[in-house]
């Protein structure tokens, strides 16, 4: 269907334009920005006045448990929440039921996202067989059948020798790698950040050396073969420090942190909050105020909601038992709004960190709105406040931190090859 | 179950909307006066034991489960028979490890067990926050104690311990307490050290090796000692730990041998210590390990009248919280 919208601030991370002007779209295309085409007609005309356009999100850490159990989520449930949240861009992670680390996982996972036609659907193939780090999958069997990026979810390699090994020929088939840098005995089984906080509980902690320890060996095993690869979730300054270093003396190295690092602190555990175990866990406050820092001098390049929906179940589960994840993505705009508020970064910042830095990070075609580009982009309302409310949300998970937080800027419209997929 | 009825992390969860005690979690936040009124109503328990007829009718129609998933001797039998001299009935329920895992969740065998009209649990779990976790599930439909939940809080002991050395050493405010041994990974000595806290103690310290007792507790605000010359100086009472083997496994420690020749409360050692210090022990022991056996039974040892404190202790408790109920 051919659209216009009309009197719409468009924000382009992709080449900085900033104007309120008229957007058109034919044929899964952006055909006009501004000065409409004089025989242009439209099925639909919509008036953005008040609301922002600007490309669709990237979450490049997205579990939707597909092939899973169901109980949490699934792919068709979980997109709906992607959508919501102007999320037109998803890479799932391997680390489903059974893996993704077969090509007949991945080629499931394309027909039913191709039969759902919600966001893209992007897939990452696993690193290592059943993400354990002991052999290699058949990678250039998974690049054919799709993927995009090969990916340790949120294992980490214990052998450096494998992982050597992993990554060299990953390197042959010119994909992205996705780690989980962390020294896997030095974290051990925490369940939290150690240090205070978890001394308080009797909680066993991930220190914080861990995650910079694994980093500096990815690094240092990723410059061997030249691999490019990205940590899409990390949660210390001194390890968004690595990357930078390693990407100054010329290596592809990048990465990603998720909103709730640069939002929550282990505070927010207070007493077992089953809703803030994450992983790599949320750390001390002077962590989190380190971490923006890094994300304002541009150390970052992507935020992600690293989706990962838990149902019902898991509320009666003990902090330890619990499995570690947020479910957010439908608010992963207003979160990062926050930051925009809190005066950490300015808006076209944060929407860059949300669409361009991810494509960018895992090799995707730049998203953009100029003429000629592919029409996916959201719309959102900056000035409308609401509340969270658990349980009325998209998603099948149940494990949010954020309840009765106030927040602004819902998503109005979401667009994916110029079909509308979400109206607010 | 419906998820409205989780409210984590909002406030301290021991507390009603009132802010009444409503169930006994953990020795952290409790109010100097709540915690003078536990310790005062135990006084008046201790007498008890002497007469004739033990009992009094204070839980008469109530019933009280003792929900055990690790094995206890001393706290479940003083639970349970707390429970029976105030007249409640009780429910003994010790569930191994392995039909745990038999897959119920401890939230669906606390609502079996609510089926049945239960008053109030008595819950010990391998598991720090589980006591946490069912009290947040109930609110105020029953009253939880948590009788030890992982290495996070054992409150009753704790209480019990603060008893005996106000008892047996007199004003707290003014005694100096060391806790000596696996400290990290005690739910005994983080509730000691919050309880003697709240109570005044003007130094706490904490001793022994650096695996077992790391810089970071000082945030619980305790001195740390890695020598136990230094840190016996001059205290008023010593609060021996247990020291579980799965230490030597995780490598913590290199043999119980070294532990005892570094750290071991020996009758030599305890000269270093303030003139009569007293030696607390919550059992079980380890003779030869953390104590001499001419420490345990020695002269300045109090660890048999804690037992007996326990008892005391544990009807107190369990008085107080069921009042908060009964005042609805």
């Amino acid at each position: 269907m051919h659209r216009i919208i009309r009197n719409i601030r468009v924000m382009d991370p992709s080449d900085g334009f900033d104007a309120v002007t008229d957007l058109a779209v034919a044929g899964g295309r952006i055909v006009a920005r501004g000065m409409l085409p004089p025989d242009f007609t439209a099925g639909e005309v919509l008036d953005g006045t008040g609301l922002i356009a600007c490309p669709g999100f990237i979450e490049t850490s997205f579990q939707a448990h597909t092939p899973g159990h169901g109980r949490d989520g699934d792919l068709a449930s979980e997109l709906r929440a992607a959508v919501a949240g102007g999320v037109t861009q998803v890479l799932l992670r391997p680390d489903t039921l059974p893996m993704a680390d077969i090509p007949a996982v991945l080629q499931e996972q394309r027909i039913l996202a191709d039969r759902l036609a919600l966001a893209n659907v992007h897939l990452s193939g696993a690193l290592t067989t059943q993400l354990q780090g002991t052999a290699l999958t058949e990678m250039a069997g998974l690049a054919a059948a799709g993927a995009i990026a090969f990916s340790q979810a949120k294992e980490p390699v214990l052998s450096a020798a494998l992982l050597r090994l992993a990554l060299s020929y990953a390197a042959d088939l010119g994909l992205p790698v996705l780690l989980h840098g962390e020294e896997p005995e030095l974290a051990a089984n925490g369940v939290m950040h150690e240090g205070r906080l978890s001394i308080r509980l009797g909680l066993s902690g991930r220190p914080a050396a861990a995650e910079q320890i694994g980093v500096q060996r990815d690094i240092a095993i990723a410059a061997l073969s030249g691999c490019p690869i990205h940590f899409p979730h990390l949660s210390i300054a001194a390890a968004v420090a690595e990357v930078v270093a390693a990407r100054q003396r010329g290596e592809p190295v990048t990465c990603g942190v998720s909103i709730h690092h640069l939002l929550l602190t282990e505070q927010d555990i207070g007493f077992f909050n089953l809703h803030a175990k994450i992983l790599p866990p949320l750390r001390a406050v002077a962590e989190r105020d380190a971490l923006r820092h890094a994300i304002a001098m541009g150390a970052i390049t992507a935020i992600s909601s690293d989706h990962n929906p838990w149902g019902v179940d898991r509320e009666g589960m003990t902090f330890t038992q619990a499995p570690f994840g947020i479910a957010a993505v439908e608010w992963l705009l207003p979160l990062a709004l926050r930051l925009v508020d809190e005066g950490v970064l300015d808006l076209m910042t944060v929407l860059h960190l949300l669409s361009v830095g991810p494509a960018q990070a895992l090799g995707l075609p730049v998203p953009s709105l100029a003429v000629g580009a592919t029409a996916d982009f959201c719309i959102f309302d900056p000035d409308s406040y609401f509340t969270v409310e658990t349980g009325r949300q998209w998603s099948r998970g149940r494990n949010l931190p954020y309840g009765q937080w106030e927040l602004r800027g819902q998503v109005r419209y979401t667009l994916v090859a110029g079909r509308m997929v979400f109206r607010g | 179950m419906s998820a409205a009825t989780f409210r984590f992390g909002e406030g301290n969860p021991q507390y009603d909307a009132q802010g009444r005690l409503r169930h006994l979690l953990s020795t952290e936040g409790l109010r100097e006066r709540e915690l003078l009124q536990i310790l005062d109503t135990a006084e008046s328990f201790l007498s008890i034991a002497h007469r004739s007829v033990k009992k009094t009718p204070t839980l008469r129609g109530r019933t009280i489960v003792n929900l055990f998933f690790e094995n206890s001797t001393r706290t479940r039998s003083t639970f349970e028979l707390a429970a029976k001299r105030l007249s409640a009935d009780v429910l003994n329920i010790a569930v191994s490890t392995s039909s745990a895992s038999k897959g119920e969740s401890l939230i669906d065998t606390v609502d079996n067990l609510m089926a049945m009209q239960v008053d109030g649990f008595v819950l010990r779990h391998p598991e720090a926050g589980a006591a946490h976790l069912i009290a947040c599930h109930l609110g105020d439909s029953a009253l939880v104690v948590n009788a030890g939940d992982g290495q996070h809080a054992h409150p009753t002991q704790a209480l019990l311990d603060v008893f005996t050395i106000r008892r047996l050493a007199g004003p707290i405010e003014n005694r100096v307490v060391a806790i000596v041994g696996d400290v990290l990974h005690s739910r005994v000595a983080r509730s000691q050290i919050h309880a003697l806290s709240i109570l005044g103690c003007p130094e706490i310290r904490v001793i022994g090796p650096r695996t077992l007792v790391p810089e970071e507790l000082s945030a619980l605000g305790v001195h740390v000692y890695h020598d136990l010359q230094a840190g016996l100086r001059g205290v008023d009472v010593i609060c021996a730990l247990r020291l579980q083997r799965e230490r030597m496994v995780s490598h913590r420690l290199p043999s119980l041998n070294e532990f005892y020749h570094r750290f071991g409360l020996t009758p030599e050692r305890l000269q270093w210590a303030a003139q009569g210090a007293l030696v607390l022990h919550p059992g079980p022991m380890n003779r030869g390990v953390e104590i001499a056996s001419e420490v345990a039974d020695g002269a300045q040892s109090v660890i048999l009248q804690q037992v007996a404190h326990g008892l005391a202790m544990r009807m107190a408790v369990l008085t107080i919280l069921a009042g908060a109920a009964g005042g609805e």
